[in-house]
């Protein structure tokens, strides 16, 4: 390399960081420059793809190190102590004595973290070292290089199933269509096939792709986090400008699949790519637990300054009342004596070094430790795997797991948190009429009830089993629960089996047709208007308005394990597993990293032939021959095809589709294959796609339909969205008594509502081409756009999203979780509030909440739902009145029903404004449930904060979605459920679980026993050290206040690091207050840890008390036993010490709740450890630890029996009060827990019994209360406008405002509640 | 598991004994004879008045008392000292282990803890420190009054160190005479005579390996202690004094009035459980009364509080 000039270097990198800054980015091939020097290159200021996620360096490690471990206040206060044994005045005898306990921690500390930094060197290592393909002019071909040579503006070529190395532009594939399909799962978790295409009208598909061709200039935006979001466009030297998006954009991490090779420009490399962007590393949060332990942290901290004070103040005396200088008193260096202050102003620093154990240095590193177990226990726990998705429970957050166990609010989404987010198709509603699909309702009971009934039936008489499912709904009687498990299960193992197939068991994939509907069809298929028939648009506008993938079944994906996310590795965790894992594992990553291309290629090519059997120009010569060719070709049966859905009610859809022979057999961006009940394939030439967005609410797909030649919009949404944008009915051809389409189809959609179905209403328009021109002109320049391209876009799907004509609407079931209404009810005895908050209208959302037991039938159901503020507020006003006065009620304090809320979005917007929301959170202070529809993501998030900071409350928000980010990063504890809809919300959450129900376990064993055990450990610890160091503080009293110890200090740095540190640790880990089963069938003793919990000021305070008199105990009766005797300084210390040992144990063994084996053994530990370690020290060091002289003293006071009487009465009488208190109290007024612990011990079956009497002696939840009012027959009608009428609040008067009672609303017939805890 | 039912047996059993341990230490502590004398002149009436004047050297009292029964051996004669803060820190610091040790390096090179008795005229003080220099030097006489003729009552002085400290961590060096291992050094001010001529009577009692020097340099624990000086084990008086008059000849040295110190002289005999100290079998005696009481407490709790199923 030339040299240049210091001036020159900053002045580049100056332009360099001014590059970087620019928020456009303008980027060209580095082809031309190919072998040039740095300086020449275009691209230079931007970033490499190697990357570096290590903190720290070889040489830095160190210095680097330390100065992370100094931001922890803790440390930094211990090292000054350090610091201050070295300063003269203090008078330190062994200052190097100090630095050891402080010196074990930070090398501790920074043992993990080079440890952990190593393993993320290795990945990026590994990582940086991928080989990948980057075109070079010189050789005039892709040449093998590795990720770390890769920059901004090469071109990289990326074979089937490889691993995109950097973020890149698709600019060619195989493909000849130039689509690329890519898994995102490395990055996002989502399993489905995205589709990418190459920038459109850039590099004609040649066969061969020439790099060196390409001269345009690409504008890009600066590097962003966001995922789902990239704007770009590439000028062409002719200046024209082709924008390009999201969908043309590889990001790092993806796999290509299905696609034989795919070229792309490199955009962003290394860090500045999205998934590095994104790549945070472990959130950390501090949990209440330990902002509390920070504030009695200063306690302690105010409490040494004070015993300081009181020994430096004491010395001053001292020295003062003394009349001439004693043969005892040593001049200080000077030689003379230190006036009596100046002393006392020394003393003060020493005292804080004798006294300094007083903060306990081994807290912080043993709460870690504690946490990590913790964490390592809760992710291992069979109960929270999940064997259908193969997935354990996930902890992101490492250090809340505590929080865990105090929760008060759970906030949740309803769609794919309760609800499976499979979607079933159910039924449908065609021009009016509606189709109930009954068989298929049948098939779907029964599978349920096979699926639940399925252990019983394990064992009885095998059933002659059955492989299809009749028609006649006689044969299959859905009573008839030994019908044998048609299997869901065998579905389930299947489905693991094959993959990672989204849509594989047979419940979402099968739907029995309508036999009238069929028929319906058939007639329609024979009659003359077959082209515009609107049964026949309707399931063709199911199967083409949608973004469904096609694939074939049988060529299974190949799944290639990336590494996992590097700058995760700095999870304690990963490093406590991989020390348990053998050595054997790094073998294993290594050898499955190699990558075997060929091999995988073979596999998908032999796919990528098979599809190229029917590719759409051979339809197109299919389509105009209008005979009924009953002939499939041998690929496209509808067997081995499987749809792959961004959102499962577009797969169901599709699927109901194909059960009518509307079969959709491809998807390519311009065109879509459908085939019809007759057997000829139609390809719809595909105009463009409007995609869904949560404004709109819909989405569509604008066709050409290749017979009639017409562009025709099948629009699909939600039907407000849609309602409003119908036209004249359809139709107007029909008869007149079918006028009223419209409104039938909303009468059904309510129905379908009530019973917890998902609406969609399907709709279709015919666009004429002028229309359709002009559009497409406004579109495209939207698309071109790179500011506010996404409001253009919207704005011009909404121009064409008018006058649509209804065709239908369908019902779709979104099933309920298993053991969602136990999971709910034992949640709610254990005193917590659940609240769901839904996208889903009202009606949904409530029959949802019955069937999952959020409401009960004899709730009293308050609904809000106002046009405007001025009713809310005095709706709001009255109701709070009314429940007020309930709650005040004498008369109703048994027979009071729970009260839920159940408030829309629109209201929830107004009482969510600063001047209703202390009403608000007034009102659902005092419900037991709500239930907020409607809500947009941003609403879930306020709600949220609005009771976290109002309430002052614990919350934990769970959910499964995208839009559930907000609501769990604004909870205390965000939970995300791995499920159907991407991994969004798990890469967002503190801790990722599979199912719902996994939150039981996860609240009321895990988060119970981690919250306990952490608060009682956490207590012990600042009892212990005061315990200990108050020994030291009143020897004070009898040596002139002059800061002798009477216990040699190894032994006093020994006790608390070794001989008392592993009992409370093991404590921490492993103490079960109550068994599993016990606090999972009483869930009300969750309560316990709510509020304040174990860890308290009561408790704090009460444990130091109980040091000071334990301490006090300790130090006065051997002081008046051996009071006028000739005991030396370092033999009273020997019992003082050993007394405390047995004190700080026993007391241990007081609060520990069960004793195992490992407790034995590290008590017992202890204490041989302490007399074998003491024992050796006093034989070994005769002259080794001036001033105390400790040799041979502990053996000769075990030879003196005294010893032990002074040992054995100190300890009792230490321990006496602490322990009779815990008898008397676990005798006279047990708590919960200690009758829990009780019951714990009968054996299983009397607990059972036990349980269920205390439960109905309780009077429990599910005994019937008398109602409040008759109860209103049951209704159809929406219960969403009560006060539709009401203008003002003065017609709201106290007299007859009654509260809407919605009792024995309808209950949906799809209730899975049969796992009734209690009744 | 703490409840009232499973505790109250285990309640019983300590409290008794307990019960059992307090009287058996109670019985031997009574058994204990201790004989007190203060010396340190404050009274004007005490025959040590005259010598409670600092400006006095080698000043020498008598102390006479009378014993009405016989006061059974082996007996131990220890002084006392009160308000002696022997625990101070930089006190106790103040000394060289390996000096002691016999290493003649630390002869010539004190250690500088010893500061300011480190060294003295430029030559280094051995032994060196704050406690050796201040070892306590009145010595007593102790002789038996029959008929008029003072009897001098035996005292011995052997074997009143700890054994580890006489033949471990207290060695002189391994110069033959001793006297040579100290050339060029100095005593601690305080003392009239060099440290190897702390026994005149016994060469093998003297450097560091003398009993009364390894005695004083065991700091003691607490401001009020004492001292063993002295054994009545062998001889004629091995059974113990009989009862009659005595008298203690004391060499009253060292000073303890500037600090409010008091001196005294204490004869005691032992038992298995040491000194007299009746505290601890009191203590016993109560807390086992107590968990007795304890046990009738739980008994009533149990059978009003009692779980349904704890049968």
């Amino acid at each position: 390399m030339t040299w240049r000039s210091p001036l020159a270097v900053v002045r580049d990198a100056l332009r360099g960081q001014r590059a970087r800054e620019k928020d456009l980015r303008n980027l060209v091939s580095n082809l031309p420059y190919e072998g040039l020097e740095k300086a020449k290159q275009p691209n230079r200021y931007f970033l490499g793809n190697a990357i570096k996620t290590t903190k720290y360096t070889l040489l830095l490690f160190i210095p680097m190190n330390l100065f992370e471990q100094f931001h922890r206040l803790a440390n930094l206060y211990f090292v000054g102590l350090a610091i201050l044994n070295f300063v003269p005045v203090v008078n330190a005898f062994q200052p190097e004595v100090a630095l050891i306990p402080i010196c074990v921690i930070l090398s501790l500390t920074a043992l993990k973290d080079a440890w952990e930094d190593f393993r993320r060197y290795k990945s990026d290592r590994k990582l940086n070292n991928t080989p990948c393909f980057i075109y070079s002019r010189r050789e005039k071909e892709f040449m093998e290089r590795r990720w770390k040579d890769l920059r901004v503006g090469d071109f990289v070529k990326i074979v089937c199933n490889e691993i995109v190395p950097a973020d890149l532009l698709l600019l060619h594939t195989a493909d000849p269509n130039g689509v690329c399909l890519i898994e995102t799962a490395n990055l996002d978790g989502e399993t489905n096939l995205k589709q990418r295409r190459v920038v459109p009208g850039l590099c004609i598909s040649d066969p061969e792709f020439e790099p060196e061709s390409f001269n345009g200039l690409v504008v890009c935006e600066r590097p962003n986090i966001n995922l789902n979001h990239f704007k770009c466009y590439v000028e062409k030297p002719d200046k024209e400008k082709v924008g390009a998006g999201l969908e043309s954009l590889l990001l790092r991490g993806c796999t290509v699949r299905n696609t034989d090779h795919a070229v792309g420009f490199v955009v962003y490399a290394g860090h500045e790519t999205k998934s590095m962007l994104n790549n945070n590393g472990p959130r950390y949060k501090r949990s209440k637990l330990e902002r509390k332990l920070n504030t009695d942290v200063i306690f302690c901290v105010i409490l040494l300054l004070v015993m300081c004070l009181i020994g430096a103040v004491g010395h001053f005396l001292w020295l003062q009342a003394l009349a001439t200088v004693p043969p005892y008193l040593v001049p200080q260096s000077t030689g003379h004596l230190d006036s009596p202050a100046l002393s006392g102003f020394y003393m003060f620093f020493t005292m804080i070094i004798l006294l300094q154990i007083l903060i306990p240095i081994s807290l912080y590193v043993s709460i870690e430790l504690v946490k990590i177990v913790q964490i390592y226990l809760i992710t291992n726990d069979v109960d929270l795997y999940d064997e259908e998705t193969d997935s354990r429970m996930q902890c992101k957050a490492l250090n809340i797991t505590e929080d865990l166990g105090q929760i008060e609010y759970i906030f949740s989404d309803k769609t794919g948190t309760l609800t499976e987010n499979k979607m079933v198709f159910r039924r449908c509603s065609i021009m009016g009429t509606e189709y109930p699909h009954k068989e298929n309702a049948i098939r779907l009971t029964v599978l349920d009830e096979a699926e639940s009934e399925e252990e019983v039936i394990f064992n009885q008489r095998p059933q002659p089993s059955r492989t299809g499912w009749s028609l006649d709904p006689e044969d299959t009687n859905p009573k008839d629960k030994a019908q044998p498990p048609f299997s869901r299960h065998k579905g389930r193992v299947l489905g693991n089996a094959q993959g990672d197939v989204a849509f594989s068991s047979p419940l979402e994939t099968e739907v029995i047709p309508d036999r009238k509907l069929l028929q319906q069809i058939s007639r329609a298929e024979c009659s003359g208007r077959r082209l515009t028939d609107p049964y026949l648009d309707f399931f063709l506008a199911l199967a083409i308005c949608n973004t469904v993938v096609v694939s074939m079944a049988t060529a299974s994906r190949q799944r290639k394990s990336w590494l996992p996310h590097h700058g995760r590795t700095n999870n304690p965790l990963d490093t406590l597993s991989s020390l348990v894992k053998s050595a054997g594992s790094f073998c294993h990553i290594f050898t499955s990293g190699q990558r075997k291309p060929m091999q995988k290629c073979s596999l998908s090519e032999d796919y990528f032939q098979e599809e190229d059997i029917n590719p759409p120009l051979k339809m197109e010569t299919n389509e105009n021959t209008n005979d009924k060719k009953k002939t499939r070709s041998p690929s496209a049966t509808s067997d081995n095809l499987s749809y792959e859905a961004e959102s499962p009610d577009e797969a169901a859809l599709v699927y109901a589709a194909n059960a009518y022979d509307f079969i959709l057999l491809a998807r390519t961006p311009d065109s879509v294959t459908v085939r019809l009940p007759s057997g000829e394939d139609l390809v719809f030439e595909v105009l463009d796609t409007l995609a869904f967005d949560s404004n709109r609410k819909r989405m569509s797909v604008l066709v050409r339909h290749p017979i009639t030649r017409e562009c025709v919009l099948y629009t699909k949404g939600a039907d407000v969205a849609i309602m409003e944008l119908l036209s004249t009915p359809y139709a107007e051809h029909l008869s007149g008594s079918q006028k009223n389409i419209a409104a039938d189809t909303q009468h059904h959609l309510d129905c379908y509502a009530k019973e917890g179905l998902r609406t969609l209403c399907i709709t279709k328009k015919v666009v004429s081409d002028k229309v359709y021109d002009s559009w497409s002109l406004n579109r495209q320049r939207a698309q071109a756009a790179i500011e506010n391209r996404e409001e253009l876009l919207m704005e011009t799907a909404m121009q064409l999203e008018t006058n649509l004509s209804l065709l239908g609407a369908t019902g779709i079931e979104d099933r309920l979780q298993e053991n969602v209404p136990d999971t709910i009810v034992a949640l709610r005895e254990a005193g917590i509030q659940v609240w769901v908050l839904t996208g889903d209208k009202p009606e949904t959302a409530v029959n949802i909440s019955y069937a999952c037991r959020l409401l009960e039938e004899e709730d009293l159901v308050i609904n809000m739902s106002c046009k405007n503020k001025l009713i809310c507020t005095s709706i709001l006003d009255s109701t709070l009145e009314e429940v007020r006065r309930y709650g005040e009620d004498p008369r109703n304090v048994d027979t009071t029903p729970d009260i839920s809320l159940v408030i829309d979005g629109r209201t929830l917007a107004m009482v969510l404004s600063s001047d209703l929301q202390d009403r608000f959170v007034d009102l659902a202070k005092r419900c037991r449930s709500v239930l907020c529809c409607r809500v947009t993501p941003l609403q879930k998030s306020s709600v949220v904060k609005l009771v976290r900071e109002k309430l002052k409350v614990m919350t934990l928000a769970v959910g499964d979605g995208a839009n559930d980010v907000n609501m769990i990063q604004a909870a205390d504890i965000g939970i995300g459920i791995s499920g159907q809809e991407g991994m969004q919300a798990v890469m967002a959450s503190d801790f990722a679980i599979s199912r719902f129900k996994h939150l039981k376990k996860l609240l009321l064993v895990h988060g119970h026993w981690s919250h306990t055990r952490l608060a009682n450990m956490i207590i012990y610890f600042f009892y212990k050290n005061v315990a200990y160091v108050n020994l030291l503080f009143w020897y004070q009293f009898y040596c002139g206040f002059s800061g002798t110890a009477m216990i040699d200090y190894w032994l006093m740095i020994f006790f608390n690091l070794f001989f008392t540190s592993v009992p409370p640790v093991m404590f921490g880990i492993m103490d079960k207050d109550i068994s599993a089963e016990m606090l999972m069938g009483v869930p009300e003793l969750y309560r316990t840890g709510q509020g304040t919990g174990d860890y308290n000021r009561k408790t704090f305070w009460i444990s130091i008390l109980d040091a000071f008199y334990q301490s006090l105990v300790c130090f006065f009766i051997p002081y008046l036993a051996y009071q006028d005797s000739d005991i030396d300084v370092f033999t009273f210390g020997t019992p003082l010490n050993t007394i405390s040992l047995f004190t700080i144990l026993l007391h241990l063994s007081i609060e520990i709740k069960t004793w195992t084996l490992v407790h034995w053994v590290v008590m017992l530990g202890s204490v041989a450890a302490y007399f074998i370690v003491t024992l050796a020290y006093s034989a070994i060091c005769i002259t080794c630890n001036p001033p105390s002289n400790p040799y041979w003293i502990l053996q000769s006071q075990m030879a003196d029996p005294m010893f032990y009487l002074v040992c054995i009465i100190t300890t009792v009488v230490a321990l006496l009060p602490r322990y009779v208190f815990h008898v008397l109290r676990n005798s006279i007024a047990p708590s919960p827990l200690t009758q829990a612990r009780h019951l714990d011990r009968l054996d299983p079956s009397s607990r059972d019994q036990w349980i269920k009497e205390w439960r109905s002696f309780r009077g429990g939840g599910h005994v019937k209360r008398s109602r409040l009012s008759t109860p209103p027959s049951p209704t159809l009608e929406t219960p969403v406008d009560i006060y539709p009428q009401s203008p003002t609040a003065s017609d709201i008067t106290e007299d007859d405002f009654t509260l809407n009672v919605i009792t024995n609303y309808q209950r949906p017939v799809h209730t899975r509640n049969k796992d009734v805890v209690a009744s | 598991m703490l409840s009232a039912g499973i505790v109250i047996p285990g309640f019983v059993v300590i409290g008794l004994v307990f019960i059992g341990i307090g009287v058996a230490l109670f019985v031997t502590s009574r058994s204990i004879t201790v004989l007190e004398i203060d010396y340190t002149g404050v009274e004007k009436d005490s025959p040590c008045f005259k010598c409670s004047d600092p400006d006095i050297k080698n000043c020498g009292c008598k102390v006479d008392f009378s014993i009405d029964t016989l006061f059974e051996g082996p007996l131990f004669l220890y002084y006392g000292l009160s308000n002696y803060f022997q625990n101070y820190r930089q006190y106790g610091a103040s000394k060289d282990l390996t000096q002691l040790s016999g290493d003649l390096a630390s002869f010539k090179d004190p250690s500088d803890v010893c500061y300011p008795y480190d060294y003295s005229v430029q030559k280094p003080i051995v032994p060196c420190g704050s406690i050796a220099n201040s070892m306590f030097n009145d010595t007593f006489k102790l002789f038996h009054i029959v008929k008029g003729t003072r009897k001098q009552v035996a005292l011995d002085g052997k074997g009143i160190a700890w054994w580890t400290d006489y033949n471990v961590k207290f060695r002189n060096p391994l110069v033959n005479p001793l006297k040579n291992a100290f050339n060029g050094t100095t005593k601690p001010p305080f003392w009239p005579k060099p440290a190897y001529e702390l026994d005149p009577t016994d060469p093998a009692n003297n450097g560091f390996d003398n009993q009364d020097f390894l005695v004083w340099m065991r700091a003691a624990a607490l401001p009020n202690f004492r001292k063993l000086y002295r054994r009545i084990s062998e001889g004629e008086y091995e059974k113990g004094l009989p009862a009659g008059n005595y008298s203690l000849e004391i060499a009253y040295n060292y000073p303890v009035l500037q600090f409010e110190g008091r001196k005294k002289v204490v004869f005691s005999n032992v038992s298995w459980m040491g000194g007299k100290n009746e505290f601890l079998g009191i203590a016993y005696l109560v807390i086992g009364s107590l968990c007795v009481v304890m046990s009738v407490v739980m008994l009533i709790v149990y059978a009003k509080f009692k779980f349904p199923e704890e049968d």
